[in-house]
C-alpha cells in the first residue's frame, strides 16, 4: 500500500509527461489541469493508506 | 499604485483588523488551560488541538500571506515556471504523512518542544542540537520579515504611505502572541483562511467572467509572453524541466523541518491528527493553484505595474469595488499575521529550549521557560520589523532562499533518527555543515540564484541548489559514519 505514496513524486516530477498545452479543459493548457488534477488524486491515494494503516 | 487613500477599503480593514485583534486577546480563555505558565501551553498550545483546528492552524501557518502576493508575481514575470508552488504543495503531504506522526510520537512522548529538542534527545550531542536550533532561527528570521512585506503591499495599495500602519499592525500582534501564546494564531486562523477562502473563489469566478473566460486569459498571458520572449511561457522550456522538479522536490522536503510548521504539528492531539490533516490539507493546495492564476488574469486585465509584488493589489483595485477590496486586503494582511505568530513562537521555543535551558540556566521551570520564550517572541518580531524598515526588501528575500537551503540540511539529523540507529552526531554534524556551507558558496558565487548548472559529460543540467548541498551533506554523514563504524569495530 505505501507505494501509492510514490506516485504523486514519478506523476508530478517526471516533467516530460505533462509539459504541454492541449488538449485543454474548461479552458485551461494540459499543463494545468494536470497539476491541479493531482491534489484530489493524492488526496485519495493518502485515504487509501491511511485506511490499510493499523492505529 | 493609488496615491489616494481609498476610504471603503480601509474602513472594512480596520474592521476586520479589529475583529482578529480581540481574538487574538480573547485566545487566552480559549480551551482555557489550568496554567499558561508553561511552554507546552503558551508554545504548543497545550499539545491538545484536534484534525479542525490543526487543519486551519497550519493551513493558515504554512500558505503564508508571502505566498499570495508572490506567487502571482513570479507566475506574472516568467509565467508556467512560477507554478512549482503547486507540484511542491502536493508532494509535500506524503512526505509529512510518513514522517510527522513517527516524529510527534516522539516529541509527546520525551515532552520535546523543538526539532532541536528531538536531536538533542535523539544522540544526546549539545553541538548537534544547537547547530539545528540555530539553523531554525536564522531560517525563521527572513521569512517572518517577508510576512510583514506581504503586509506592506497591501497597506500602500489602500494608499497608506509610511511606516507607521505597519508598526502598528505589528505592534498589535506582538502583544496578543505574547499573551496568548499559540492559541492566538490558532483562533486567528479560522477567520484568516474563510477570508482568503471567500476572497479567492469570489476572485477565480468573477475576474475570468470578466474577462471572457479561462480560455481568454490564459490567451492573453500566452500573447504576453510570446511578446517578452526569454525563459517565459504557459508551459516549461526544456531546461527549466530539471529546476521546476528539483525546486518542488526540494521546497517539499524542507517545508516541514521548519520550526513554524514544526510547532504546528507538535500542537496536535495525536498522530492520527496529522494522517487526517495530511489528507485534508491538500484542500488548500487547490486554493494556491487559483491563486496563482491571478498572475496570468492580471495581463487579460490589461493591469502594468512597476514590481511585480504590486500584480494581485493592482488586480484586485482594477476589478473590484472598492469595499470587496478592503476585504481582500484585510485577509492578506491577517493572512500575514498567522505565520508571523507562529514564527515567532517557533524561534523562541527553540531560543527557550535549546540555547537558554542548554547554556545558561539548566534549571529553568516549566513556567519560566515560558516566561524567557514570551520576551524572545517579542524581540523576533522587532527584529524582522527594523530588518524591513531599514533594509532593502531584496536582502529578505535572499536570506529566505538561502533559509529554505539552511533548513533543508536540518533534514538528516531530524529524520533519519526516526528509521536507524546507525548514524553518530558527528558525522551529521558534519554532514550539515558541508551542506550549508557548499550550498550558501553555491547561491552566493552563482549570483543569487536558487539553481545552479552541473555539467555531465558535455551537458549541464540545472538543479536547485538545497537538493545538491542535501546530497552532499549525506554523502558525508554516510561516509564519515563509516569511518567511525569500522573504527570503533
Amino acid at each position: 500500500m505505501w507505494v501509492l505514496l510514490l506516485l504523486p513524486f514519478i506523476g508530478l516530477l517526471w516533467l516530460p509527461c505533462y509539459n504541454f498545452l492541449t488538449p485543454t479543459l474548461f479552458g485551461f493548457p494540459f499543463f494545468y489541469c494536470y497539476q491541479l488534477a493531482w491534489v484530489p488524486i493524492t488526496s485519495l491515494l493518502l485515504w487509501l493508506v491511511y485506511r490499510r494503516t493499523p492505529r | 499604485m493609488s496615491s489616494t487613500v481609498q476610504w471603503p477599503a480601509l474602513i472594512v480593514f480596520i474592521l476586520l483588523f479589529a475583529l482578529v485583534t480581540v481574538m487574538g486577546f480573547y485566545a487566552a480563555r480559549w480551551h482555557r488551560p489550568t496554567t499558561t505558565a508553561h511552554l507546552d501551553e503558551w508554545g504548543l498550545g497545550g499539545r491538545g488541538f484536534g484534525t479542525w483546528i490543526t487543519w486551519f492552524l497550519v493551513g493558515g501557518d504554512f500558505y503564508t500571506a508571502y505566498t499570495i502576493i508572490a506567487v502571482p508575481a513570479l507566475v506574472y514575470a516568467v509565467g508556467a515556471y512560477g507554478f512549482f508552488a503547486l507540484p511542491y504543495t502536493i508532494i509535500v503531504y506524503p512526505i509529512v504523512f510518513v514522517l510527522m506522526p513517527r516524529l510527534w510520537i516522539v516529541a509527546r512522548d520525551h515532552g520535546y518542544v523543538t526539532a532541536a529538542d528531538v536531536v538533542h534527545g535523539r544522540y544526546q550531542s549539545r553541538p548537534l542540537e544547537l547547530a539545528i536550533a540555530i539553523t531554525g532561527v536564522v531560517a525563521t528570521m527572513p521569512y517572518i520579515a517577508l510576512q510583514l512585506v506581504g503586509m506592506q503591499v497591501v497597506i500602500q495599495a489602500m494608499g497608506l504611505h509610511g511606516e507607521t500602519p505597519l508598526v502598528l499592525a505589528f505592534l498589535v500582534l506582538a502583544l496578543y502572541t505574547y499573551a496568548s501564546g499559540l492559541r492566538a494564531p490558532a483562533l486567528i486562523a479560522f477567520v484568516k483562511d474563510a477570508l482568503i477562502y471567500v476572497v479567492v473563489l469570489t476572485a477565480v469566478a468573477i475576474i475570468p467572467m470578466r474577462l471572457g473566460g479561462y480560455g481568454a486569459v490564459f490567451h492573453a498571458a500566452g500573447v504576453a509572453f510570446a511578446a517578452k520572449g526569454g525563459a517565459t511561457g504557459l508551459t516549461l522550456k526544456p531546461a527549466q524541466m530539471l529546476p521546476y522538479a528539483s525546486l518542488a522536490l526540494g521546497s517539499a522536503l524542507a517545508a516541514f523541518m521548519y520550526p513554524h510548521t514544526l510547532t504546528g504539528i507538535f500542537a496536535s492531539k495525536s498522530a492520527d491528527t496529522i494522517r487526517k490533516n495530511a489528507i485534508l490539507l491538500p484542500a488548500y493546495t487547490i486554493l494556491l493553484g487559483l491563486i496563482a492564476l491571478l498572475g496570468y488574469m492580471a495581463y487579460a486585465a490589461g493591469i502594468h505595474v512597476a514590481s511585480s509584488t504590486q500584480v494581485v493589489p493592482a488586480l484586485f483595485l482594477a476589478i473590484f469595488p472598492s469595499w470587496f477590496t478592503g476585504f481582500a486586503f484585510a485577509a492578506i494582511a491577517i493572512g500575514a499575521l498567522v505565520p508571523a505568530a507562529v514564527m515567532s513562537i517557533g524561534a523562541a521555543n527553540l531560543f527557550t529550549r535549546n540555547f537558554w535551558k542548554a547554556y545558561v540556566n539548566p534549571t529553568v521551570t516549566p513556567a519560566g521557560e515560558a516566561k524567557v520564550a514570551k520576551i524572545v517572541s517579542l524581540v523576533v518580531k522587532v527584529g524582522a520589523l527594523l530588518f524591513i524598515i531599514f533594509l532593502p526588501t531584496q536582502y529578505a528575500i535572499d536570506l529566505q532562499l538561502l533559509g529554505g537551503l539552511w533548513i533543508l540540511q536540518t533534514l538528516p539529523s531530524l529524520v533519519f533518527g526516526l528509521f536507524t540507529n546507525w548514524f553518530r552526531a558527528p558525522a551529521l554534524l558534519l554532514g550539515w555543515l558541508v551542506g550549508i556551507g557548499g550550498g550558501s558558496w553555491l547561491v552566493f558565487t552563482g549570483g543569487l540564484k536558487p539553481v545552479h548548472t552541473i555539467m555531465i559529460g558535455g551537458a549541464g543540467y540545472s538543479v536547485y541548489i538545497g537538493l545538491l548541498a542535501l546530497a552532499a551533506n549525506i554523502i558525508v554523514a554516510v561516509v564519515v559514519n563509516a569511518f567511525f563504524a569500522k573504527k570503533s569495530n
